[in-house]
């Protein structure tokens, strides 16, 4: 429990380490948007070489794209599978009466499956390269203007910084009453899955409580320095956008566009 | 019947790689009926020291063993756990019951006792601590003040009659009212039930005044483990290791210095008092 990592932010510093939380997520929009446009599989290839560059680059092993692939490997799966019955097709590769095998539905199998291969690898790439605060950072940045339509921007972005600030502390706090109630005796590693569930009640309510009385000191704390939300709020640290991030924009733009016009031309 | 340490080094893991061990190689023996107080610096490692006295924490070398029974083997620990009560830091931040009875008698469940004994052992624990069962039994313990909380989660504790009670910073937050409350049911509890107290505290003048013996730990060795005349005896020492001796020794060492022939190592207000009577008796 102890070992579960959040973001899971590999600190760096190569050139897409620096560029501007906003660039890289635009950067991972228009990739999205990319693999989404295409509908044949070859095409897959361009998203692909982006992200290969992108990875080599970002001078990140190998290692933590396929880890950050691994939650999914059963959906995967699943999804081939699935795939593979419910897609109709011309070219009968093997007929067993009652369920043919198409070459039509392997190709789709296939295509979804690297599909969201891509996807995930990506959008693990934006956290792999950014840490969550400058992530909230630029989200917060890029959802300002909706602020006219009353969208809360800075609000979202101060309570996703506050959750993550927390995630190790609440942590701790349940390992320490774990701790306790284990010297009570209570047992939580015997019996069903209902009696294991039951037995978690003893650490969720004092978490739960003490969750809401450390909400309520941050927000003492907080009031007490003179938090007002977002209104004539500055920075320590100015997000800029300097060359590179014009660089990094327009790199992606190309890919986008050679993509279209291959789309376009087929 | 005691608590054996032997030649116990522990280090924690970090990411799959073991850290620099927080305890090197300890060595010594806790006697029943005693009060052992434990001082050391932040980060001395007594906290994860009392952790291995009921095997939350246990060590492939060396080893804890409370009345014979080896807390590093599962399937003694479940009765380590009954003979080991601990209290940890802010014990009440562990409530979680409907009320303080279901509270106080989640440890006694947990052993599986009479319903009939449960409710005994419960009341017993509420009124040693002061809690009046008539008045608190069916109440939230989230309704009750910040010191009532405190005692109630001792007494989910105490209602499990273990023999030895090991307890990290009992009084930290709590008022001086509070604090004596606590260190005078300890002293009771000591005395009349015949428990072994393993407090461990910043309150020098606390422990003086209590422990019948003292451990000093420092980067995770016994720096001194003796009564707590010898121990407060090595006020330098201790104060080179970020620690200090009670006020009362304090007093003593600065008189002396200035040329009062009092010994440097009186550490309790009672032994003081002796000493200036016997002072007048001569005089």
């Amino acid at each position: 429990m102890r070992d579960i990592t959040l973001g899971q932010f590999v600190a760096g510093n190569s050139f897409i380490h620096r560029l501007d939380p906003r660039t890289k997520i635009a950067m991972m929009i228009l990739y999205i948007a990319m693999t989404f446009l295409v509908k044949q599989i070859y095409f897959l290839t361009i998203p692909f070489f982006y992200l290969v560059l992108e990875l080599v680059l970002s001078k990140i092993s190998l290692k933590y794209i396929l880890n950050s692939l691994k939650p999914i490997r059963f959906l995967l799966i699943f999804m081939f599978i699935l795939n593979l019955f419910f897609t109709k097709g011309e070219h009968v590769w093997l007929d067993l009466g009652f369920w043919k095998l198409t070459g039509e539905a392997v190709l789709q199998s296939f295509f979804l499956s690297v599909r969201i291969i891509l996807l995930v690898a990506g959008a693990s790439m934006l956290t792999l390269t950014t840490s969550p605060i400058a992530l909230t950072d630029g989200l917060e940045r890029l959802l300002a203007p909706l602020k006219i339509f009353r969208f809360p921007a800075h609000e979202l972005a101060m309570m996703m910084t506050i959750a993550l600030r927390f995630v190790p502390t609440l942590m701790d706090e349940s390992e320490k009453i774990r701790n306790a109630q284990m010297s009570r005796g209570a047992d939580f590693e015997s019996g069903n899955v209902f009696r294991r569930v039951k037995s978690m009640i003893p650490i969720l309510i004092p978490l739960f409580v003490s969750s809401f009385r450390k909400a309520d000191e941050l927000a003492i704390a907080m009031e007490s320095r003179c938090y007002h939300g977002g209104e004539g709020r500055t920075r320590m640290k100015q997000l800029k956008f300097r060359k590179d991030d014009l660089f990094a924009i327009l790199v992606t733009l190309l890919f986008v566009a050679v993509l279209i016009v291959l789309l376009v031309a087929v | 019947m005691s608590i054996v340490i032997n030649h116990l080094t522990f280090a924690y893991t970090q990411g799959g790689k073991r850290l620099e061990p927080t305890l090197k190689d300890l060595s010594f023996t806790i006697e029943e009926g005693s009060f052992l107080g434990i001082i050391g610096h932040t980060g001395s490692g007594k906290s994860t020291f009392a952790k291995h006295l009921n095997g939350l924490l246990s060590s492939e070398k060396g080893t804890v063993l409370v009345d014979g029974h080896d807390v590093a083997i599962k399937y003694e620990r479940k009765i380590v756990r009954t003979l080991v009560g601990m209290v940890f830091q802010y014990p009440e931040y562990q409530l979680f019951a409907e009320t303080v009875f279901d509270d106080v008698a989640f440890g006694p469940r947990n052993m599986k006792l009479e319903e009939n004994e449960i409710k005994s052992r419960v009341t017993d624990a509420m009124r040693l601590v002061g809690l009046d069962p008539d008045r608190f039994s069916s109440r939230s313990p989230f309704d009750l003040s910040g010191g009532e909380r405190r005692r109630a989660a001792i007494a989910g504790v105490l209602a499990m009659h273990p023999k030895y009670l090991v307890l990290d910073e009992p009084m930290a937050g709590l008022d001086p009212l509070g604090r004596s409350e606590i260190l005078s049911l300890l002293e009771k509890l000591r005395t009349e039930s015949g428990c072994t107290i393993i407090m461990i505290s910043h309150s020098m003048d606390d422990i003086a005044k209590h422990a019948t013996k003292v451990l000093v730990l420092e980067q995770g060795t016994v720096f001194l483990y003796d009564t707590p005349q010898a121990v407060f005896s090595h006020a330098e020492a201790l104060q080179k290791i970020g620690l200090s001796v009670p006020s009362i020794t304090h007093i003593c060492i600065e008189m002396n210095r200035r040329g009062v022939d009092i010994p440097r190592t009186i550490c309790t207000e009672s032994a003081f008092m002796d000493w200036i009577r016997e002072g007048k008796q001569h005089a």
